[in-house]
């Protein structure tokens, strides 16, 4: 009897404190979750009062589905040159600001700005200097890069997609650089000053192997980020031309909500979990190794 | 005779920041600079810094009726706010209860499963979301759902931030004290654990409100009427809509802009503390 009364007062003081929380993350986290791999197996259209069982159906038809695969392929290439391009960058620039000269908080705070405004509107932001002011300033200075709109053809989109990612996370990763560096220990930079070694050789020997975590961080962070983005794409691109910007993400929202396959479509975004999460835990599995051999 | 050439790469270094510098404003500072020019000299000139015919504040006026941008500020605010609330209440209660009974059962699977969580990224839920909410229960178009929602999908993270920080920075002999004093577990936690919690509250607190005012996706997926819209669906169905009114287009991003700026002046080091936090979140 006092055992009983035991565990219940337990649930109770569970309830109470953890209840509200649990039971959200439990209506839209856990539940979705669990009926979305159920979802891929019916052929539900979103409307239709019944679905029907269809197997493995759904899985066949992601595997055939070519314009999956291209979108896919895309978001691998677009992330990988995105994620190079940020993190140089941004190492770039936090070696930059971190060398001593003034007013590195201040230019800090700018180079952080974009990640304070949405995707969307940052998107919106670069179609209109891709579309106006890049095709004007070819008035002035004829180089043919800037003759047409750069949105306006496959490839230079894709470019411009990429263009604007790196803009906007280089000063995220940039303060995570910052912080790499600033913890490096002055008094090991000394002594090997003292012990005759250039800067370069500083650099190479003492910096950057010190540098590794904060390098697997950004990495992991801005592969996780760049796989999944959707809202830059809808509005700088929005997929297009013909359809050769259209990452994952979007192909994932328009096969579920635009062709109302939502089977198929949450199979697909299974499919694109499972590529991300192996690209970055491999990522972050290497670098650990790199981080104790240093 | 180190002194010279130490003193130019150190100049050198300034330009070349201050140049990448320029660089990375130069479209917010043509977007605020268009934003007061006519169609006209926008699309000739974009370089111009004024319009010739003086500063068009007409353009702003446009702007704010034609996205009804009173309304969907108001909408986001009350989303955002609630959101944040009861994120704020609702984790940090869970957060200290998760890590004084650590050893139940009940505590490690809720944090287990909520940890594993923040590697899911949306699209993954997203689908089977909006069939249950949307399809079965017929819950969309409402404010609440996408408040109630926003809470669900932040509450592993703020759980997290908030376990670190009571594990590391409220001492248990405090809570002893209380207890031993009569006062009952939830008396502890709101008279003692929770005004100690202060810090990490307001960088949760910077952190969420950004994430749900710039959201786009879920806000999109859950509200469809005009009249709900948050700010981010209303400058999209304004761009959709006036897609070649520059001049209105500009000062229309400028103010969905706005709100964020201004706080980024006045609280940025907290800002950036903040948004860096929500790292661990993929």
């Amino acid at each position: 009897m006092s055992q009983n009364m035991h565990a219940s007062r337990k649930f109770w003081l569970y309830m109470s404190f953890v209840g509200p929380a649990a039971v959200f993350f439990f209506l839209v986290f856990v539940i979705p979750l669990v009926y979305g791999i159920y979802l891929t197996l019916t052929d539900w259209d979103g409307i239709a009062a019944q679905m029907h069982f269809v197997g493995s159906a759904n899985y066949l038809s992601v595997l055939t589905d070519g314009s999956f695969w291209n979108s896919m392929g895309r978001t691998i290439v677009y992330s990988c040159i995105s994620v190079i391009a940020i993190n140089l960058i941004a190492f770039g620039l936090a070696y930059l600001l971190t060398s001593g000269i003034k007013g590195q908080n201040f230019l800090r705070a700018g180079f952080f700005t974009p990640n304070l405004i949405g995707g969307l509107i940052l998107g919106y932001i670069w179609q209109f200097m891709f579309s106006r002011v890049f095709v004007s300033i070819f008035s002035h200075i004829p180089a043919t890069i800037f003759q047409r709109s750069w949105l306006s053809s496959p490839h230079t989109a894709m470019a411009a997609m990429i263009i604007v990612t790196t803009w906007q996370y280089s000063g995220y990763m940039l303060l995570i650089y910052i912080a790499g560096f600033v913890g490096i220990p002055k008094d090991l930079l000394e002594a090997a000053r003292i012990d005759g070694a250039s800067e370069q050789v500083v650099t190479r020997k003492i910096r950057l192997p010190l540098m590794v975590p904060s390098i697997v961080i950004s990495l992991f962070l801005s592969i996780t980020r760049t796989f999944k983005v959707y809202d830059v794409n809808l509005s700088l691109t929005a997929g297009g031309p013909y359809d050769s910007t259209k990452l994952a993400a979007m192909h994932i929202y328009s096969k579920a909500f635009e062709e109302q396959k939502y089977g198929e479509g949450q199979a697909e975004a299974l499919v694109m979990f499972a590529i991300m999460a192996a690209i970055a835990l491999t990522q972050t599995y290497l670098g650990k190794k790199r981080e104790q051999e240093a | 005779m180190r002194r010279p050439i130490q003193h130019r790469t150190m100049t050198l270094k300034t330009i070349l920041a201050i140049v990448l510098w320029l660089g990375y404003m130069f479209p917010f500072a043509l977007v605020l600079t268009n934003s007061l020019k006519r169609k006209v000299s926008i699309v000739k000139f974009p370089l111009q810094l004024f319009d010739e015919k003086g500063l068009q504040w007409v353009n702003y006026k446009n702007a704010i009726e034609k996205m009804s941008f009173f309304r969907s500020f108001g909408n986001s605010f009350f989303v955002t706010a609630c959101s944040v609330a009861i994120l704020l209440l609702f984790s940090s209660m869970a957060a200290w209860f998760l890590v004084r009974h650590a050893t139940w059962k009940s505590s490690k699977i809720t944090f287990a499963l909520m940890m594993a969580s923040m590697a899911v990224p949306f699209q993954v839920v997203m689908i089977p979301l909006i069939s249950i909410y949307g399809g079965v229960f017929h819950m969309l178009n409402s404010r609440i759902t996408l408040i109630l929602m926003n809470f669900g999908f932040g509450v592993a993270l703020c759980i997290f931030m908030c376990h670190g920080f009571i594990k590391a920075n409220v001492p248990l002999s405090l809570e002893e004290a209380a207890t031993i004093d009569g006062c009952s577990p939830h008396a502890t936690f709101f008279f003692v654990v929770f005004p100690l919690m202060k810090p990490i509250l307001s960088t949760i607190t910077i952190l969420e409100a950004l994430g749900f005012w710039n959201d786009y996706l879920l806000p999109y997926l859950v509200l469809g009427k005009k009249e709900i819209a948050t700010l981010p669906l209303a400058i999209r169905t304004f761009y959709g809509t006036f897609s070649n009114d520059y001049g209105n287009i500009m000062a229309g991003l400028v103010l969905s802009m706005l709100p964020i700026i201004v706080l980024y002046i006045f609280l940025q080091k907290y800002i950036v503390g903040g948004v860096i936090a929500g790292a661990v979140k993929s």
